[in-house]
C-alpha cells in the first residue's frame, strides 16, 4: 500500500503525509451525495425486480448500501482513514434523515388534514346540541384552564423541591427525595389519573369530575420533570457566586433568593416551559378525571371540562352524523395543541435568550 | 429596575442633573472623599485585629491545618506565603467562617476578632462574614446585575431599605476607593460581567467594601491578572489598609514582599500531613533574615 521504500524521500514525506494507509486521491465534492442517490436507484431498481417496491424500505436500505458504498470508493482512491471517516459520517447523516422523516411526516400530516377542520366556528363555539357542526372553543378553554392550574399547582412545588435537593439537602434523605422522583417520572400518565380521581372521590364522592382534578393528575406528572430540569440549572450556579454572596454577610436564604435564582431563572423558566409542553396533550389522565363534554366551562373547580386531546379522542371515537366533519375537528384539534406547544418553545427561547447570565 | 432608574440618572439627558445631584452629595458628607484627600500616612480609622490561638482545621477526618496561632495586625497587610496545599486558603476562610460552609468541614481552637470569639456560641456566622469580607481568587461579580447593583449587593441583602442618595454616596465611594470610579462612572448600569479581569477583581474589592467591613481576607486576588492589573490591585491594597485589616494569600512572592507589612510563611513536612505555621514576622525580616531555614529556602525560591 506504501510506496516501497526506495522511493524518494519527498514521496515518503508526502506518503505519511497521506496518513496510515493513505493512496493520496481525492473523492470529488459531489462523492457522498452520488453515492447515496446511486444506492437508492440501486435498491428501488432491486425492489421492483422483485416485486414489492414501497419507498421506506428502499430509503432504509438505500442508506445501509450508500454507507457501504462510499467506504468502498474512498478506500479504493483516499486509503482507509478516509474511508472510515467518511461511512461513519455517512451512517450519522442517514441516522438523522431517518430519525426527521416521521416527525416532518407527522407535522406534514397534521398540517395538511387539520387546516381543513380550522374555521371561525372551530375557535369560537362550543359543541352544546351540535349534530353537523360545532367547535371547539370549549376543548381551547379546558386546555389552558386545565394546564394553567396544573403550572401553578407544579411550578412552585417543582423549583422548592429543587431547592431543597440541590442546596439543602444532604445524606441519605436526599438521595431517597432524588430516587422518587427518578421513580415520578417513570410513572404511566393513566396511573397519575387514577391517583387524583381517587383522591377526590375519597372527599366527594363517586363519579366525581372537575378541571381542578384533572389539573392534580398532570401535577403528578409534571413536578418530577419541573425538579428534574430545576436541579440541573441550579447545580450549573457556580457555587462561587454563592460565597461572594456569604461573604458579604448574606444569610442563605437571600443568597438563594437574590444571587442563585435569578442567575438561573432563564433555565428555569425553559424547563417550566418544557415540562408543560409535556403535559399540556395529555389525555388518558384528563379522560378519567375531567370527563368528556361539549359545552363551554370554565370553572375549573365545578363540573366537566373539556380539553383538546380529549376531544380529538372523542371526535374519533364517537362522529357524529357528518362522520368526515368530525375527523376534520379531530385533526384540527391536533394541529392547535401542536400550535400552543410550538408557541410555548417560542416563549421559552425568547425568554432564555433575553434573560441567560454568561456563567463561566 | 435598578438599571432603568439609573440610566435616568446617570443617561445623557439627565447628565447635568446628575451631576448637581453628585457635588450636593460630596458636599453634605465627607463619604465621597477619604481616597483622594485624606493624607497619604494618616489612618482613615482604626481597623480591627484577628488573634489566632492553636487553630485545627479539618475537612472530614483530614486535618488540613494545625497549630496556627498568629496576629493579624489592624491596619496592616498581612502576607499568607507558602507552597500549594499547605492550608493558606481554609486558614483563611477559616478567619470569616467560610472554612464550615465546605460540607463535613469542621474547626478546632479560638479565632478572636478584637478578643471576641468569632466561633462563639452566640455568634452569628453571617454576623462575622458582614465584618470580614472576603476577596476571591476569580473575579465573581454578579452575572444578572448592573456595576452598580453589584457594589450595592450587600447593602441590598443586609440592611434592608436605604435612600437612594446614600446608596449612591456608599457606591461611589467604594468604586472611589476601589481605584474604578473614573474607568465606570459613565456606565454604571452596564452588566459587572462586561468588564475587564483586572475592573472586575477590582469591582468585587469595592462589592467587599461597600459593607464597610473590618477586614478583608484576599485569596490570591491577583492570580487571574496579568502584570498591569496585578499592580493596580497592589496599589490599591496599600490605600485600602488605611481603613482595613487585611490578609492575603499569595503564590507570588514579589507581591508579598511588595505589597505586606507582615509575612507568615506555612509549609508542610509532606503531603498528607497538615500543613504548620513555620513563622511568621515583618515582611522585611521574613524575606531578609527569616529564623528557620524551611522560610529561607522558600523565600530565596531553594524550595522543592
Amino acid at each position: 500500500m506504501t510506496p516501497p521504500a526506495d522511493n524518494a524521500a519527498a514521496l515518503s514525506t508526502r506518503s505519511v503525509l497521506a496518513g496510515e494507509g493513505g493512496r493520496g486521491g481525492t473523492l470529488p465534492g459531489w462523492a457522498p451525495y452520488g453515492a447515496f442517490l446511486g444506492a437508492l436507484v440501486f435498491c428501488a431498481a432491486v425492489e421492483a425486480a422483485l416485486g414489492w417496491f414501497t419507498i421506506a424500505l428502499m430509503l432504509a436500505f438505500g442508506a445501509l448500501v450508500a454507507i457501504v458504498a462510499i467506504y468502498t470508493w474512498s478506500r479504493a482512491v483516499e486509503g482507509r482513514r478516509r474511508a472510515k471517516d467518511r461511512a461513519v459520517t455517512m451512517a450519522i447523516a442517514s441516522a438523522l434523515g431517518l430519525s426527521m422523516a416521521p416527525l416532518i411526516s407527522v407535522l406534514y400530516e397534521v398540517v395538511k388534514r387539520g387546516v381543513q377542520g380550522l374555521s371561525w366556528e372551530f375557535f369560537t363555539s362550543d359543541a352544546r346540541g351540535a349534530v353537523t357542526g360545532g367547535g371547539a372553543e370549549h376543548a381551547i378553554v379546558g386546555t389552558l384552564v386545565i394546564t394553567g392550574c396544573a403550572v401553578v399547582i407544579s411550578v412552585p412545588i417543582g423549583i422548592m423541591a429543587a431547592i431543597y435537593m440541590n442546596e439543602y439537602g444532604r445524606g441519605p434523605l436526599r438521595r431517597a427525595l432524588t430516587f422518587f422522583v427518578d421513580v415520578m417520572t417513570g410513572i404511566p400518565s393513566i396511573v397519575a389519573g387514577l391517583f387524583a380521581y381517587a383522591l377526590f372521590e375519597l372527599f366527594l364522592g363517586p363519579g366525581i369530575q372537575m378541571g381542578i382534578m384533572g389539573s392534580i393528575a398532570l401535577s403528578v406528572l409534571m413536578i418530577p420533570i419541573v425538579i428534574r430540569s430545576s436541579e440541573e440549572v441550579l447545580k450549573i450556579v457556580p457555587n462561587h457566586l454563592r460565597e461572594a454572596a456569604y461573604a458579604l454577610g448574606t444569610p442563605k436564604w437571600k443568597t438563594i433568593v437574590k444571587v442563585v435564582l435569578p442567575t438561573a431563572f432563564a433555565g428555569l423558566v425553559t424547563g417550566v416551559m418544557l415540562a408543560t409542553a409535556r403535559i399540556i396533550g395529555e389525555t388518558a389522565p384528563l379522560l378519567v378525571t375531567t370527563g368528556v363534554v361539549s359545552s363551554l366551562n370554565a370553572n375549573p373547580f365545578q363540573g366537566r371540562m373539556q380539553n383538546l386531546a380529549v376531544y380529538a379522542y372523542n371526535e374519533y371515537r364517537s362522529p357524529g352524523v357528518m362522520k368526515q366533519a368530525s375527523y376534520d375537528r379531530a385533526w384540527a384539534a391536533a394541529l392547535t395543541l401542536i400550535a400552543i406547544v410550538m408557541i410555548l418553545n417560542v416563549i421559552a427561547r425568547l425568554v432564555y435568550r433575553r434573560y441567560k447570565t454568561e456563567i463561566r | 429596575m435598578e438599571g432603568r432608574k439609573l440610566r435616568n440618572m446617570f443617561g445623557p439627558q439627565a447628565r447635568s442633573q446628575a451631576e448637581e445631584g453628585r457635588n450636593t452629595m460630596s458636599q453634605a458628607g465627607p463619604v465621597t472623599e477619604t481616597s483622594n484627600q485624606a493624607g497619604e500616612a494618616a489612618l482613615a480609622r482604626r481597623a480591627k485585629t484577628i488573634e489566632t490561638k492553636e487553630v485545627n482545621l479539618y475537612y472530614g477526618a483530614f486535618q488540613a491545618v494545625e497549630g496556627v496561632s498568629m496576629t493579624i495586625e489592624p491596619n496592616k497587610v498581612t502576607a499568607l506565603i507558602g507552597s500549594s496545599g499547605c492550608g493558606k486558603t481554609t486558614f483563611l476562610r477559616s478567619l470569616n467562617r467560610m472554612h464550615e460552609l465546605t460540607p463535613g468541614a469542621t474547626v478546632k481552637g479560638d479565632i478572636e476578632l478584637d478578643g471576641e470569639d468569632i466561633y462563639g456560641a452566640a455568634v452569628d456566622p453571617v454576623a462575622v462574614r458582614r465584618l470580614i469580607g472576603m476577596v476571591f481568587q476569580q473575579p465573581n461579580p454578579f452575572p444578572t446585575m448592573s456595576i452598580y447593583d453589584n457594589v450595592a449587593a450587600g447593602l441590598h441583602f443586609n440592611s434592608g431599605k436605604i435612600s437612594k442618595s446614600e446608596k449612591d454616596a456608599i457606591v461611589e465611594k467604594s468604586l472611589r476607593g476601589a481605584h474604578l470610579w473614573d474607568e465606570v462612572k459613565d456606565r454604571l448600569d452596564r452588566p459587572g460581567s462586561s468588564l475587564s479581569g483586572g475592573q472586575q477583581q477590582r469591582l468585587c474589592i469595592a462589592r467587599a467594601t461597600a459593607v464597610s467591613p473590618e477586614v478583608l481576607l484576599m485569596d490570591e486576588p491577583c492570580s487571574a491578572l496579568d502584570p498591569v492589573a496585578t499592580l493596580a490591585i497592589e496599589d490599591l491594597i496599600g490605600e485600602l489598609k488605611k481603613e482595613y485589616t487585611i490578609a492575603i494569600v499569595t503564590h507570588n512572592m514579589q507581591q508579598a514582599a511588595r505589597a505586606s507589612d507582615n509575612t507568615a510563611f506555612f509549609n508542610l513536612e509532606e503531603s498528607g500531613k497538615p500543613g504548620r505555621l513555620i513563622e511568621i514576622g515583618p515582611t522585611q525580616e521574613i524575606f531578609t533574615k527569616p529564623k528557620q531555614q524551611a522560610t529561607e529556602d522558600y523565600v530565596s525560591g531553594r524550595f522543592g
